[in-house]
């Protein structure tokens, strides 16, 4: 089948019913989408898929195929005001969430440029952090916010 | 100095005096020695200077989220004036040059990374300056002392030469022997606020986890590991695993039934196919109510004595009223995001080994153990970890160990993936407790007699470390916190007691270790002697810590930022705790309202006194992270046992804290200039006891059982 990532079509061999987080990770070696818990509870698989954030840990090749599937390593060109942000607020801990997280916050900000606290309540309620970076994530979404808007 | 950018000699000469398990493990107490180490370190191991000009900070602990990423090079960057554009840094490989100076061995963990480096990544940083400014004052002529350091050069305020024009040159020079570290009054990048300088990986990508690494013809394996623990394999079928495609191997190992494949997705069907018959033992019977059961008979009867002054039983016996109080919680998986991983690669007289671990002389002893090797034929190679909380320092090196003996049955070069599930299952948990503590009040209304019963699994029974840690029966992380509590020390008549009843679940130091329970319980025990007193939990507890400055400290500074005095927002109440651990003291006032039952933390107000501060911005984080991770623990976290199976697997049933529940924190640093302690661990302990404290307030209910539920 063919698959769609970061605007280069990838043809795989792969069952189709192998989730796309695993394609992404073992087949085309874009490590950037993480494996948490592979039942969409944690949110550090997201990508984007015809812009939506998904879980991409049970999300079959098969039904994302023809697809744009966006991921961490194709969110720019360069540093997004997400990732920028993320750097202002010194958000990351382990890290290993981060890029999950920034993958929501990216699909929300896109939504909602100017997000309110329900709004990241509920955009970002999928992605958990162990290290506990949610104050920091909060901060970061306004923040990227307002460099979108030209702000600093 | 490795000044050139040739890491093959470097590797070589320290691998080769690569020695096995050096035991001198030690725990750390504020006001204890900090263990020195024998000499100068040799700067070769900690830093690379290339002629590129990329200074390179090579870090003899693991990073896994508290940022010593960026604290061990602020250190170096405190005598090197760095140009931090510049700096790069790495883990360090498994060598004997990277032992803790204080555990004798390569290790990350108990908080101890930053105190335990601050003179030799100083002194590292001083012996380089001092290397250069000779090169440098050679080629002009001058005396060293008229150079000075600026951002990545050496200047005698006409010229410069950079680091690495400077760095052939200086790596040609016997090092010093000695070295002059700057006096805190001159201290530029120490105490300053410095970001992560992980971030730009992290926030791309690009950061390589062990779950990330990948080679040509790496496969990847999943284990079917006995539903119980200490069961073994009685007979498999692998034969409808086999005939999944992209399986290429299905080899028995002593953890169970690996599955090799192609890739994970292929493992993970292969595994769900395998058909295997257990041998459960003993372990199958194992049953977290009847162990609660069992724990509080134990508490009943005569432990080991841990700690005693007075007489603390004809006390008790003689008082009118004894407060007779038990406080229990579960067993706790540390469930970092990460799951456990380990790749391995064996070629002749070779294991290379790739997983994020807190504890590489350990792994590599272990992997050598497995490959038949000898520790130092074994490289062990620590990308990012995802989060360790203790998992990924374990004495049984089990995910090492088991990920070797796959690789040497299948043939292959394995990447041994755990599922969120088996990460679950997996053991080596926090262990489950109860105190029972029984208590006199005297006329005063404070405590005049308190015998404090402990039933704990010993997480250190049974390691390499038990003659050191185990002293006269006693593991020390089993009473930490509750026998050298000054509210239990400072009572005239005082009788510490252990049992450590010996099981088959395997328990591990979790982030905090036995503060974990024994905070909740001291904490909690506190407020209710206050309240039978009839004072104020705040003021009760300065009476009790009058000879405890740096308690006392953070207590007050928590208790005015939070407003202790005045009264929270209506339908909102308030408790505290505050608790010494790894050479920290740290309170908190925690913010909360219950509604249907539901318990909610609002507010967070922290304050800490770590001594000297090097990263005041790692310093708050740790502080936000630990108050967040603390709140999961006392509402959500449980492993319960029933016929020896864990009944939680994923984050569905093992709930974290989400955004939506999340509460302002604001952390305070007293500021001090004692000896650095910990801040990966200290802000855990005094969170669940201060959520108890304010819900005893919101409802008149005194929960003593972890985790905190009203229904």
């Amino acid at each position: 089948m063919q698959l769609k990532v970061n605007g280069v079509v990838h043809d795989v061999q792969v069952p189709d019913d192998m989730p796309v987080l695993w394609v992404l990770r073992d087949v085309l070696g874009l490590t950037g989408a993480k494996y948490g818990c592979g039942i969409a509870q944690c949110g550090a698989c997201t990508v984007h898929v015809d812009g939506q954030a998904m879980r991409s840990c049970i999300l079959p090749a098969a039904s994302a195929a023809g697809k744009a599937i966006v991921t961490i390593e194709g969110l720019g060109p360069g540093l997004t005001a997400v990732q920028r942000a993320w750097i202002d607020v010194d958000v990351v801990q382990c890290g290993y969430c981060q890029p999950g997280q920034i993958m929501s916050a990216a699909a929300l900000l896109r939504e909602r440029p100017n997000p309110s606290d329900a709004d990241i309540d509920r955009a970002m309620s999928g992605n958990i952090c162990r290290c506990g970076t949610y104050p920091r994530i909060r901060e970061a979404i306004h923040r990227a916010a307002a460099l979108m808007k030209g702000g600093s | 100095m490795a000044l050139g950018t040739d890491r093959r000699s470097f590797l070589k000469t320290s691998a080769a005096a690569a020695s096995g398990l050096v035991i001198a493990f030690y725990v750390p107490r504020a006001g204890a020695q900090t263990p020195k180490p024998p000499a100068l370190p040799d700067p070769n191991a900690f830093l690379r200077i290339g002629t590129d000009e990329t200074v390179t900070i090579l870090l003899a602990h693991s990073e896994m989220g508290q940022g010593i990423w960026t604290t061990l090079p602020m250190l170096v960057g405190e005598e090197l004036s760095l140009d931090w554009t510049r700096v790069r840094v790495e883990h360090a490989p498994a060598a004997p040059a990277y032992a803790h100076v204080a555990f004798g061995m390569q290790a990350t963990g108990g908080s101890t990374t930053t105190w335990s480096e601050f003179d030799r990544y100083r002194q590292v940083g001083a012996l380089a300056r001092e290397l250069l400014v000779q090169v440098a004052a050679q080629r002009w002529g001058i005396p060293p002392a008229e150079c000075r350091l600026d951002a990545g050069h050496v200047t005698d305020g006409s010229r410069r030469l950079s680091f690495g024009a400077l760095a052939h040159d200086a790596s040609q020079r016997p090092a010093p022997t000695a070295v002059t570290l700057k006096p805190a009054a001159e201290w530029t990048v120490i105490g300053k606020d410095r970001k992560r300088l992980d971030s730009p990986e992290k926030v791309t990508g690009k950061a390589q986890f062990g779950l990330d690494v990948r080679f040509p013809g790496l496969m990847v394996a999943l284990v079917a590991r006995a539903p119980v623990f200490g069961g073994t394999v009685r007979r498999f079928d692998d034969g409808p695993a086999r005939a999944v495609p992209g399986v290429k191997a299905v080899v028995q190992v002593p953890s169970g039934v690996a599955v090799v494949a192609e890739h994970f997705w292929a493992a993970r069907k292969g595994r769900d196919a395998l058909k295997i018959e257990w041998d459960e033992g003993p372990g199958g019977t194992l049953d977290s109510t009847r162990l609660l059961q069992q724990f509080r008979e134990m508490a009943k009867t005569d432990g080991v004595r841990a700690h005693a002054a007075g007489d603390a039983p004809a006390a008790l016996k003689a008082a009118a009223k004894v407060l007779d109080l038990e406080y229990s919680g579960p067993y706790l998986s540390h469930s970092p995001m990460e799951p456990l991983n380990c790749t391995v690669r064996l070629s002749p007289g070779k294991c290379e080994v790739w997983t994020g671990t807190q504890f590489q002389t350990v792994d590599q002893a272990a992997a050598a153990e497995a490959a038949g090797l000898k520790p130092d034929q074994v490289e062990v190679h620590t990308p990012f970890l995802g989060g360790g909380f203790g998992r990924r320092a374990n004495p049984a090196a089990d995910f090492v160990r088991e990920a070797v003996h796959v690789a040497k049955a299948s043939g292959m070069p394995v990447k041994v993936v755990w599922t969120r599930e088996d990460d679950t299952h997996g053991g080596y948990y926090r262990p489950q407790f109860l105190h029972r503590a029984r208590i006199a009040l005297g006329g005063d209304g404070l405590p005049a007699a308190w015998r404090h019963t402990i039933v704990c699994q010993s997480i250190i029974d049974g390691t390499p470390f038990a003659p050191v840690m185990i002293k006269d029966g006693v593991d020390d992380t089993s009473v930490e916190g509750a026998a050298d509590s000054p509210y239990f020390r400072g009572t005239a008549n005082h009788l510490a007691e252990l049992h450590t009843p010996k099981l088959p679940v395997p328990v591990l130091w979790w982030r905090s270790v036995g503060h974990t329970h024994s905070a909740f319980a001291v904490e909690s025990i506190v407020d209710e002697l206050a309240h039978a007193a009839g004072i104020d939990p705040l003021e009760y507890r300065r009476r009790l810590l009058a000879k405890h400055p740096r308690h006392l400290g953070v207590l007050e500074l928590a208790a005015e930022r939070a407003g202790w005095k005045t009264a929270p927002p209506r339908g909102r109440f308030r408790g505290l705790a505050v608790h010494e651990s790894f050479g920290s003291f740290a309170a908190n006032v925690v913010e909360i309202s219950v509604a249907s039952n539901q318990i909610r933390v609002h507010r967070v107000v922290s304050a800490i006194d770590c001594g000297v501060v090097v990263n005041p911005a790692g310093v708050r984080a740790q502080m936000e992270g630990c108050a967040i991770f603390g709140i999961t623990t006392a509402l959500y976290s449980e492993l319960t046992l029933r016929k020896g199976r864990v009944q939680q697997s994923n984050f569905n049933d093992y709930r974290m804290l989400r955004m939506p529940e999340a509460p302002q924190v604001e952390v305070h640093i007293v500021p001090s200039t004692e000896r650095s302690g910990g801040v990966g661990e200290p802000g855990v302990p005094p969170i669940a006891p201060a959520i108890a404290n304010a819900l005893f307030r919101a409802t008149g209910k005194r929960l003593r059982t972890l985790p905190l539920r009203l229904a």
